[in-house]
């Protein structure tokens, strides 16, 4: 019993136990695979028993759904430049177009104290840890644990997790942190006479380095201000489908690379460069 | 008592390894705290049935499994699998005599100790808990404690484990 809380104690305050952990990943691997059958079973059911009205009603309101976001796209392109050459002359650095790559969940954590998931992308795929995860409506967390083909996603209502945001209209910075409750964040240290609003936007601000600038993280919902207290009580709501979302993209970091030449910024002016593959489109 | 075969050892470890596979089965994310805690009931039923023969050192194996498997600091289901196979050891003598309700009643204090030490490691892990919600696996394991034992009697009556 005593080996067992000392083994606790380590686990919880020194690193060594890490890599054991990480090299017996494999054993666990399995189990994940095995409860995962019933939703593949399930998925290829609706894949193969729809009707062709289904099927073709779906295909039409795609088609249609892509014209209106290829019409934004044509906007954006515009705007992308325009933002390029705004940039120039500030002489600010360029935005940099964010490489992704899609991964799909495989695993909920069985912990209902801890909001983790399991994707199926691994470092073979060139995964890494802390690298950050989103859906189609905004952040959802970051990786946490890596292994060949499986990786453990943190999601951002976790009451360990931290994100740093600002207010998308005005640029207030804050704290987003998770409470445990997937539908809500708290944001830490909002200063009494702080302009934030119930509906304001909050997006992910970069400082830290470890997410990228501008992707939606959550909306306020409800703002306390108490005169009594230094700071008020922001509670904000995530984008992000943290319990809906089955696909989920990995961002690759790019703000690591070398500064563009000028000869570059022509191009990264191109939404859609040619050469992603569909598989990983630039966002 | 002690079991002769091989075969009552494929069957106990076979159930862990059931029991492991529904301890990680997706359940939607609201009734995630009422899965029943089924690693701990199926020690509970063999620890009842050969106190002397599982030896705590593969309870502990088992529980350092189930951490690696949920994610969870390691050691965590080791010590609760380790207190509760104890108070087993020391209890079961009484607890053969009791009616299956009496019974359900005995497990949901078991998993009851469970949660408790489980839930004080969460917090030092940095996820303080709230509320008595942390019962609320003690409720449905003792609720399905009977059909559990139950079902696993007619399995150890068909391999003739006894």
């Amino acid at each position: 019993m005593f080996a067992m809380i000392a083994l606790i104690l380590i686990g919880l305050y020194t690193t060594w136990l890490k890599p054991i952990r990480q090299q017996l990943t494999f054993l666990i691997v399995p189990f994940y695979q095995l409860t995962d059958i019933p939703r593949r079973v399930s998925d290829w059911g609706g894949d193969v028993f729809t009707s062709q009205t289904d099927l073709r009603s779906e295909n039409e309101s795609l088609k249609i759904e892509l014209l209106i976001h290829q019409r934004k796209l044509l906007q954006m392109a515009a705007l992308a430049a325009e933002n390029v050459r705004l940039r120039q002359l500030l002489n600010a650095t360029d935005m940099l177009q964010d490489k992704v790559l899609i991964a799909e969940l495989i695993g909920v954590s069985p912990n209902p104290l801890s909001h983790t998931v399991i994707i199926n992308r691994g470092s073979k795929e060139g995964v890494y840890e802390r690298q950050p995860v989103l859906d189609a409506f905004g952040l959802m967390g970051q990786v946490i644990e890596v292994d060949e083909d499986n990786s453990r996603v943190l999601l951002i209502s976790d009451p360990t997790h931290a994100i740093p945001v600002q207010v998308n209209r005005n640029g207030v910075r804050a704290i987003a942190e998770g409470t445990g409750d997937l539908n809500r964040l708290n944001l830490r240290h909002v200063s009494i006479n702080a302009d934030i609003r119930e509906g304001d936007l909050l997006v992910s601000s970069g400082l830290g380095d470890r997410f990228p600038v501008g992707y939606p993280v959550a909306e306020v919902e409800q703002v306390v201000r108490n005169s009594g207290q230094a700071f008020a009580r922001v509670i904000a709501r995530p984008m992000a489908r943290l319990d809906r979302s089955r696909h989920v993209l990995l961002v690759f970091d790019t703000h690591g690379l070398t500064p563009k030449t000028p000869a570059e910024h022509s191009a990264a002016a191109h939404l859609n460069s040619p050469e992603t593959a569909p598989a990983a489109p630039d966002l | 008592m002690i079991p002769h075969q091989w075969n009552s050892y494929l069957i106990i470890v076979a159930s862990f390894i059931v029991a492991l596979v529904l301890s990680v089965y997706p359940l939607p994310l609201g009734l995630r705290w009422w899965r029943p805690e089924f690693v701990l009931l199926v020690a509970i039923y063999w620890m009842s049935v050969f106190p002397e023969t599982i030896s705590l050192f593969f309870l502990c194996a088992v529980g350092l499994f189930q951490d690696l498997l949920e994610s969870v600091p390691l050691g965590q289901h080791g010590l609760s699998l380790i207190i509760v196979a104890y108070i087993c050891i020391q209890s079961y003598q009484r607890v053969r005599n009791f009616a299956l309700w009496k019974e359900a009643g005995w497990v949901f204090i078991l998993v009851g100790v469970e949660q408790l030490s489980s839930n004080w490691v969460q917090g030092l892990a940095g996820r303080p808990l709230s509320g008595l919600i942390f019962l609320a696996p003690a409720i449905t394991s003792a609720l399905v404690w009977p059909f559990f034992r139950m079902g696993l009697d007619r399995v150890s009556g068909h391999y003739q484990i006894n």
